[in-house]
């Protein structure tokens, strides 16, 4: 199966929204928690209680700090899990066919029970979404929560990515990433969204909506023209001018 | 990336005894009988033991021969059709050269290019891994080949290939290193790429997703100092190729010649740990590898 | 080709769904906690709930693991080696209950304030305090001395109403949010829902700390003021707002006491206070008639500008004392720009920037209104500018000040209670005026006179003795900190142990770890715990605690009463305590157990009836002398506060059909239980917004027993009872401050919010400012038990600013010497750009001690992590006065945890972060090496 499918009917993916992450890490213990209980082994931890603790998520927040050429250094929170590539580098050089694309929406899994924990998907995954289970010796990774999204057990609602349903800031979005009338393609088009490392040629089917600018207000405040100064012009210099003023102004009131 | 002893062991080994199949292939030594049993009992420990160390590191060997299935796709499907073909091939030409004092000159050629072949598919699961730019390059299957046929010369007995093997191998050697060096930078990857955020500013990692450690931190994110670097490759020139290439030209001794063969294994291990350790996989950019540099 | 595998779309989830409250923090979100097998499988937000609306943060969803950590408590303990060694024994609840009423009995028989009972981040106040008051001690309170009482206080003696979780940007309609200082607070999910509400609208974030994380990277603006500055720029806000008339005149002249008028004669006691009638209400001068009228009188128009003058004395409006002090040059943002690190031109560009939004994007809603002078208004105006604030400008010396300067901002912008504005959460908003006032009236063998804690207005209200000596234990409501509303739970130890104001026998404490990341000076706690008087007796004679968890505080208590975990117990989230409510609605909650506890735990609460009952306390027995409720659910059913106002206000009645006020319905729980574990009732439209003055959502509020009887106020931009204190300081009245605190009072009780410089005597040489902030992923100690959120937030290093790490020569990973004058802590650096230059920060609470939590010893929170808290001391150096100041806001005693200044030096790495604490012997053992937990098949 490791052939990736010529094409897929649909292209599954979450978009997210870099504006407004607050980096709270709620979508990476959902996801863990949704994953350990679900779909193929639990994810386990090493150590967990000891000096050296050590565990499979798949999902990560990072955090990044921009230096822009003028004004303030900024910060950005960054989530990242699987991308679920178009061209999946991580799907081709799989030796058993465990990783594999599926044809109905793109969704990149791992066959649990074909893997032979060879890390080799790993290495061909520029994201690091991938991470071997050291307890079960299988590859682990974002599902796009394939058990969740279909699951006719759930109320149609929450047939979301047990992160997108968690993020408490909206941050994450979900849809059909290849239907440009989608929610999210539309988000994606309004909002400039990106891939990640494109000369990587993996084409991600996630989509990340670049931070608005910042700080714009102490911007203005360093031009020469402030625009907002009409908006406190003074109505007296004094405290007995101000009185003077609201005297007038109670007067029309 | 992580220098895993069992896939650094496999390489080098198995490069060797696949190396040693390809000149007994090409029929030289051209022994037979019991001289050819030590020969191919030598050339098999290496590969097989080689191959068998490389499933250490699975989580599941158990399940090893599904490996077989994706070979359109797979370079390591491939490696394992290949290592299997020339070992088949191979014991069949061997068994002619010991059993029947027969040699099969055309089953001894393809079982060559075989091995030749598995050593090439090997490297290419390396040089495909975009991911690393230092092994994304022609010159990672060069140098898995050139030291593949150097240390089969040398273990062949080859003096006369082992001398010129071993200086061509050097010769990439350097190259590999020089312009692996240069390969991240000129990859186009870089932490602005990997985050998209270089057209705000500079870009650094600020706090990491998580204080514990993990697969990816483990096996990609493993960082060696350039001096430390430097001095090893050094090492590695001096054992792989210099004094083997000292040892040859000078009278030849069994002792001297024993003494090349375990020095050049032990630079190409040596050559061959660096190779992992000096490559920089790409996620390392979004744990803060490289952010100085970049 | 191979054929796709066939997978399994839909699979079961699980058995069966069982709602309650979370508790991985005090927000308290609704959870869907689905089991499998009669186990927690997995934990998600309640889609329902009105806090978290579906959901849940990283704490919540990590539930199952604390929940079920090693660290768990499994027992009564009773201590047999010295405190502090972690030695215990297990015994049965029949003996601890047992030992507790050997020891409480006597106390309250002859001394009942001999029993100090505080207790921590908890939830049931209304039932720990009714405890309290039944047994008769005045030293009872909880955490919000060392919390964010400045916050509180400051928004209730103001507008009625706070911030911290008690009011929220109106999220539908606001354009402009202003954050100061809050780097996560307790309405966690709420605000970043709110967040992510303006957002998706492309409203804007203003965010004001001297730290760029959270919520203040993903602000559209940066002020990276300088810490403890924050009163002078919002002051020169105002300044500069008054000086524009960018202000909301009738609203103030309307809904505030900016009309009211002040006594003017120099020479009264009453000199500055408000003029009343004879009914005791506050006078303004009608502008329709000129003449003098009370502020509620119907028809009345308020008039922000005239005086009144009688006897040749005139007394004139609130509003010209503002707009004397706040137009004077000390607030113009030139003179305050440099002291905030503010530029005057950012200043003024982001007050401009507040009155662009408030007055050009006004808005109208259509919703008709009548106010309580009986006025209808046919629209609301909006004014879509709200602001949020919570312990970073509360956490300072100047805090109180701080807030209320906040407070005058938004209110002379007209933005509370109105559309796009900030809006209080029932019950909320209620005046100060309608809260009780502290209570100490001690009678041996019977309950307390009264509640323990409240508001003061005046000197009068104060909690002391007959011989003018502090009556509480924490000294709260004394001349060091008259308006401490919350008590002060951090000087609890320490004066206890000093035996000032007086000697204590039993500390009873419940979910505060006091002996680690909750006490200043912790190893200087930890010494007042273990030390013993000449006798070799401890000098605290006894000490129980509660706790569920192995945590640091358990090694330094004679006896524990072990808790459950949130998932095994009854609660109640109460409209009589800090309920859950939203702006558009009044809500409260249970949890239930939703599993058994497999451990010999009980629930606090419920070890508190028994308890109760066992000492004869009257609210806990009924008249024959039985136990009057077998637990907390029982407690919560049929206890009644007032006839038909319970814990509980929904599905009440016989047939659970009332709500607020109704009688007890003994099915209450399981109605709970069936709705999602909550209650809401909405605010009916035309109620919900100008709540204190609209007739409409007053009469809810009595309906709904919020209280009992119409109380419509004005906003105190002029705090009366703080001019009060001004007085007596002056020399009126008859309870009079000690003189070495009259200058303090005079100085710092300014009625109208004002800017001082904290207290920095002895810091001579200590420039930067040491700040701590909540991980989100983190509650306090709670989640370093949580084998999946310790490994996010493991260890902490000291995030310093470019300019620092490079003026040290220190890089990434290296470690530094940081000292304050009162101690010294050695600990790893990294670098961060988005940082206030002369601050440094690190994350609260993840240094934990050896041998707590069921961690190794080696664990990252021991070896690597850190806290602050050894810098900060409870005291102020000494000044050479010969007393010691203590480390508190001087209005209400607030820990100023952020007036922390420290200086930094490199240093070689040592083998664990310093100061290094011995282990403590773990009474749970250590937990297992490998974790795969899958419940299900
Ligand atoms: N440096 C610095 N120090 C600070 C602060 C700061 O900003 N900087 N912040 C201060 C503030 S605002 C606060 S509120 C304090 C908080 O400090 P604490 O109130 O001490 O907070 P926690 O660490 O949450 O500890 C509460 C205890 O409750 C226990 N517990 C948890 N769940 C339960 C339960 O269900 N039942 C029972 N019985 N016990 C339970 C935990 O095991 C823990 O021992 O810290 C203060 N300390
Ligand atoms: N996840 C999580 N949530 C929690 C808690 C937790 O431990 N974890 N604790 C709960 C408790 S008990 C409380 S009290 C609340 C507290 O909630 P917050 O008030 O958000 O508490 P802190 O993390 O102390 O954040 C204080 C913020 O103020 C900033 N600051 C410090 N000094 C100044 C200053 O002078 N000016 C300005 N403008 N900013 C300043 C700091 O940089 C920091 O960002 O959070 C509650 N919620
Ligand atoms: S849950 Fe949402 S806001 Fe929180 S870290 Fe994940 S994406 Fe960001
Ligand atoms: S993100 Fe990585 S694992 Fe996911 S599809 Fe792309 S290459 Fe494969
Ligand atoms: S680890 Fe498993 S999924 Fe990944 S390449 Fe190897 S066999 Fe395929
Ligand atoms: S889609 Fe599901 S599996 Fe993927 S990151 Fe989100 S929660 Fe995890
Ligand atoms: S904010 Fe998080 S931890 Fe706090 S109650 Fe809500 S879900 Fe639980
Ligand atoms: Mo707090």
């Amino acid at each position: 199966m490791t052939q990736l499918p010529a094409r897929t009917d649909k292209k599954l993916g979450l978009v997210i929204d870099l504006d407004t992450c607050v980096g709270c890490h709620a979508c990476v213990i959902s996801c863990k928690g949704w994953n350990t209980e679900n779909y193929g082994a639990p994810l386990s931890d090493q150590d967990p209680y000891g000096a050296n603790p050590s565990g499979t998520f798949l999902n990560r927040v990072h955090s990044y700090e921009v230096q822009p050429n003028q004004g303030e250094a900024q910060l950005i929170h960054f989530p990242k899990s699987c991308l679920h590539c178009e061209d999946a580098p991580c799907v081709t050089v799989c030796p058993t066919g465990a990783s594999y694309k599926r044809t109905e929406d793109g969704i990149v899994l791992v066959n649990e029970s074909d893997c032979i924990g060879c890390g080799l998907c790993a290495w061909a995954c520029p994201y690091g979404a991938r991470e071997m289970d050291v307890a079960e010796g299988v590859m682990k990774k974002c599902t796009l929560c394939v058990d969740r999204i279909y699951n006719e057990n759930l109320p149609e609602i929450d047939r979301q990515p047990a992160c997108v349903r968690t993020c408490p800031a909206g941050a994450r979005h979900f849809g059909d990433l290849g239907d440009p009338d989608s929610a999210v393609s539309k988000l994606v088009a309004d909002r400039g969204g990106v891939d990640l490392m494109p000369e990587q040629g993996t084409k991600p089917v996630n989509q990340y909506l670049p931070p608005r600018p910042k700080d714009r207000l102490a911007a203005a405040s360093a031009e020469d023209i402030d625009i907002l100064a009409p908006f406190l012009e003074p109505v007296a210099q004094e405290a007995t001018g101000f009185l003077g003023w609201l005297d007038r102004t109670l007067e029309k009131l | 990336m992580h220098p895993a002893l069992s896939v650094i062991f496999f390489s080098t080994f198995s490069g060797l005894g696949f190396g040693l199949l390809v000149f007994l292939g090409l029929g030289y030594p051209g022994v037979t009988g019991w001289s050819a049993f030590a020969f191919f009992a030598i050339a098999y420990i290496l590969a097989v033991g080689g191959l068998i160390s490389s499933t250490f590191h699975l989580g599941h060997p158990e399940r090893a021969l599904k490996a077989f299935t994706q070979w359109q796709t797979s370079w390591l499907s491939r490696e394992a059709w290949c290592a299997v073909i020339a070992l088949l091939l191979m014991a069949t030409y061997g068994a002619g050269l010991v059993f029947l004092e027969t040699r099969w000159t055309i089953l001894g050629i393809v079982g060559a290019l075989f091995s030749l072949a598995t050593v090439f598919t090997t490297s290419m699961i390396y040089a495909q891994m975009k991911t690393v730019p230092r092994w994304h390059s022609p010159l990672t299957p060069a140098y898995f080949l050139s030291l593949c046929i150097a240390g089969g010369a040398l273990l062949a007995g080859q003096v006369t290939w082992a001398v010129i093997l071993l200086l061509v191998a050097g010769v990439i050697q350097i190259f590999t290193w020089g312009i692996g060096d240069k390969a991240f930078a000129q990859s186009g990857t870089d932490i602005a790429s990997a985050t998209r955020l270089g057209n705000i500013g500079k870009v650094r990692a600020f706090e990491p997703p998580h204080t514990g450690t993990n697969y990816l931190k483990r096996e990609f994110v493993y960082v060696i100092a350039r001096k430390h670097a430097q001095k090893l490759r050094i090492i590695a020139g001096l054992l792989m190729v210099v004094l083997p290439l000292l040892l040859l030209l000078l009278p030849f001794n069994h002792y001297f010649a024993l003494l090349a063969v375990v020095s050049h294994v032990a630079g190409v291990f040596t050559s061959r740990w660096l190779f992992f350790a000096e490559a920089e996989h790409v996620v390392g950019l979004y744990y803060g590898a490289r952010t100085q540099a970049g | 080709m191979t054929q796709q595998p066939v997978i399994d779309l839909s699979p079961k989830v699980s058995d069966e769904i069982r709602k309650t409250t979370c508790y991985m923090c005090a927000c308290r979100c609704g959870i869907n906690v689905h089991m499998k097998d009669g186990k927690v499988a997995y934990i998600e937000g309640n889609r329902d709930h009105p806090v978290n609306q579906g959901v849940l943060c990283a704490k919540g969803s990590a539930g199952i693991m604390q929940h079920n950590a090693p660290a768990r408590l499994r027992a009564p303990l009773k201590r047999v080696g010295p405190r502090g060694s972690g030695e215990f024994e297990e015994i049965t609840w029949d003996e601890a209950l047992q030992i507790a009423t050997d020891w409480l009995e006597p106390i309250r028989a002859k001394n009942p304030e001999k029993l100090a009972f505080f207790t921590g981040r908890d939830q049931s106040q209304s039932f720990t305090s009714l405890w309290a008051q039944s047994f008769g001690t005045p030293n009872y309170a909880a955490h919000g001395g060392f919390c964010s009482v400045n916050m509180a206080a400051a928004g209730i003696y103001t507008m009625g109403g706070a911030f911290w979780e008690f009011g929220q940007p109106d999220w539908d309609h606001t354009k402009l949010f202003m954050l100061f200082g809050v780097a996560e607070d307790h309405d966690s999910n709420p605000i970043k829902m709110g967040i992510g509400k303006i957002k998706a609208r492309g409203a804007r974030i203003i965010g004001v700390n001297p730290i760029r994380t959270g919520y203040n990277a993903v602000a559209d603006d940066w002020v990276g003021i300088t810490p403890g500055t924050d009163g002078l720029f919002i002051l020169a806000m105002i300044h500069c707002l008054m000086k524009a008339g960018k202000i909301d005149l009738h609203y103030l002249a309307q809904y505030t006491d900016a009309p009211v008028l002040l006594n003017g004669d120099e020479n009264s006691s009453d000199y500055g206070l408000y003029l009343r009638d004879e009914d005791g209400k506050q006078q303004v001068i009608d502008r329709k008639t000129g003449k003098l009228a009370p502020f509620d009188q119907p028809g009345v128009r308020p008039d922000l500008s005239a005086t009144y003058t009688a006897e040749g004395i005139t007394h004139r409006p609130v509003f010209h004392q503002m707009a004397e002090k706040y137009l004077s040059d000390e607030y113009a943002p030139e003179a305050v720009a440099d002291r905030c690190g503010i530029s005057a031109r950012r200043i003024r560009t982001i007050a401009a920037e507040l009155a662009r939004v408030a007055f050009d994007e006004a808005f109208e809603l259509d919703h008709a209104w009548t106010d309580f002078r009986g006025e209808t208004h046919l629209k609301m105006t909006g004014r879509p500018v709200s602001f949020h604030a919570m312990r970073g400008i509360s956490a300072h010396a100047n805090g109180f000040q701080t807030c209320r300067a906040l407070h005058t901002l938004q209110i002379i912008l007209g933005t509370v209670e109105v559309p796009g504005g900030f809006r209080f959460k029932p019950p909320y908003p209620k005046p100060a005026t309608a809260h009780p006032k502290p209570h100490v009236g001690v009678n041996a063998g019977a309950p307390l006179n009264g509640p323990h804690l409240g508001f003061v207005h005046g000197p009068d209200d104060l909690a002391l003795k007959e011989d003018g000596t502090p009556a509480r234990i924490d000294k709260a409501f004394t001349w060091e900190n008259p308006m401490s509303a919350h008590g002060l739970m951090h000087m609890v130890i320490s004066n206890a142990h000093a035996g000032d104001p007086y000697k204590i026998d039993t500390l009873f404490m419940y979910m505060a770890n006091m002996s680690w990341n909750s006490s200043m000076n912790t190893r200087g706690v930890m010494e007042m715990l273990t030390d013993k008087d000449a006798n070799g007796d401890y000098v605290i004679p006894r000490i129980i605690y509660s706790d569920s968890y192995s945590s640091e505080m358990v090694a330094y208590a004679d006896l524990i009463l072990p808790d459950t975990t949130y998932l095994e117990r009854h609660d109640c989230i109460s409209l009589l305590d800090r309920p859950i409510c939203e702006a558009d609605a009044a809500a409260d909650a249970i949890r239930w157990p939703v599993v058994e506890p497999d451990r010999d735990v009980r629930g606090f609460q419920s070890a508190l009836c028994d308890l109760g009952a066992k000492l004869g306390l009257p609210a806990f027995v009924n008249e024959d002398g039985s136990q009057k409720y077998a637990d907390y659910a029982d407690y919560i059913t049929n206890h009644e506060r007032r006839p038909g106002i319970g814990p509980l206000a929904g599905f009440r009645g016989k047939d659970g059909t009332k709500s607020g006020r109704g009688e007890v319905n003994p099915n209450q729980l399981d109605r709970y239980i069936e709705n999602g574990g909550f209650f809401v009732e909405h605010i009916p439209a035309g109620a919900n917004y100008y709540k204190p003055w609209n007739t409409a959502y007053q009469e809810w509020a009595v309906k709904m027993g919020l209280f009992d009887a119409p109380q419509p106020y004005l906003f105190s931009l002029y705090v009366e009872p703080m001019r009060k204190f001004q007085l007596a300081a002056e020399g009126h009245g008859d309870r009079q401050p000690p003189d070495h605190l009259r200058d303090r009072i005079k100085a710092t009780m300014s009625p109208l919010p004002i800017w001082y410089e904290t207290d920095q005597t002895g810091n001579a040489g200590y420039t930067i400012t040491a700040l701590t902030q909540r991980p989100m992923a983190m509650y306090h100690s709670w989640g370093s038990q949580n084998a999946w959120l310790r490994q996010l937030h493991g260890h902490n290093p000291l995030y310093l600013p470019t300019k620092l790490m490079q003026e040290n020569s220190l890089k990434d990973g290296d470690w530094a010497r940081v000292t304050s004058p009162h101690g010294e802590i050695t600990v790893p650096v990294m670098e961060m750009a988005a940082l206030n230059q002369n601050t440094v920060w690190t994350w609260n609470a993840i240094g934990k001690r050896k041998g707590a939590w069921a961690l190794d010893k080696d664990a990252p929170e021991a070896t690597r992590g850190f806290l602050l808290n050894h810098l900060i001391h409870e005291l102020l150096p000494p000044k050479g006065d010969g007393l010691r100041w203590s480390n508190s806001d001087p209005i209400t005693g607030q820990a100023a945890w952020f007036d922390l200044k420290v200086k930094i030096e490199k240093a070689a790495p040592p083998s664990d972060s310093k100061p290094e604490f011995d282990a403590i012997k773990s009474p749970v053992g250590q937990g297992p090496n490998k974790l795969a937990w899958k419940v299900g098949k």
